[in-house]
């Protein structure tokens, strides 16, 4: 089973400078994802950037992410 | 002409033809997963009228719509053909007063 802290891994592995704040069930994740790179870029754009970072797990292994993304004050 | 085409050209129909449309799992009186369920109720907030697209009754539209705006996910929010995002992107839009926004330059 997934667990927050794989998610937590994916994504900082994939967006360089993100941290990244999650919890769920192993089925659904809440996470807040704040990243410098997301500067600059539409909401639209800063989840297209962490579904990347994700890849493939997005379509095998993660069931439901809910996100709220951010760059940094 | 391959399925893949196939699907993709039946998905910009579907875009062309509706100018506000949620490709959802199920449909809006039975959502089949919570956060479709949240899209239509965000939808519904906006008294907007929308077309919706049962994603777990086609499983051609289900991958295609997802390679059609390299998107994993579902539900997809599409207003004049292009995708606005999905639940947790309308929940904030709708939040900050945005969507209802995007969604008047669609009536009438």
């Amino acid at each position: 089973m997934v667990t927050p802290q794989d998610i937590k891994g994916w994504i900082e592995a994939g967006l360089e400078g993100a941290q990244v704040e999650i919890e769920g069930d192993g089925h659904h994740f809440d996470a807040v994802i704040v990243c410098p790179a997301f500067a600059g870029k539409s909401m639209l754009e800063q989840h297209k950037m962490v579904y990347e970072a994700l890849g493939d797990k997005m379509k095998a292994e993660i069931h439901a992410l809910s996100m709220k993304t951010m760059a940094p004050e | 002409m391959t399925a893949e085409t196939n699907v993709e050209e039946r998905i910009q129909e579907t875009l062309k033809s509706n100018p506000v449309v949620l490709y959802m799992k199920g449909t809006p009186q039975f959502p089949q997963c919570g956060f479709s369920g949240r899209a239509v109720q965000i939808l519904q907030a906006c008294d907007t009228e929308f077309a919706s697209v049962d994603v777990l009754a086609d499983q051609e539209v289900r991958e295609g719509i997802k390679r059609h705006a390299n998107w994993p996910t579902i539900p997809q929010l599409y207003v004049n053909g292009e995708l606005v995002g999905g639940s947790d992107i309308m929940m904030e839009l709708y939040q900050k007063g945005e969507l209802q926004q995007i969604l008047a330059g669609t009536k009438g």
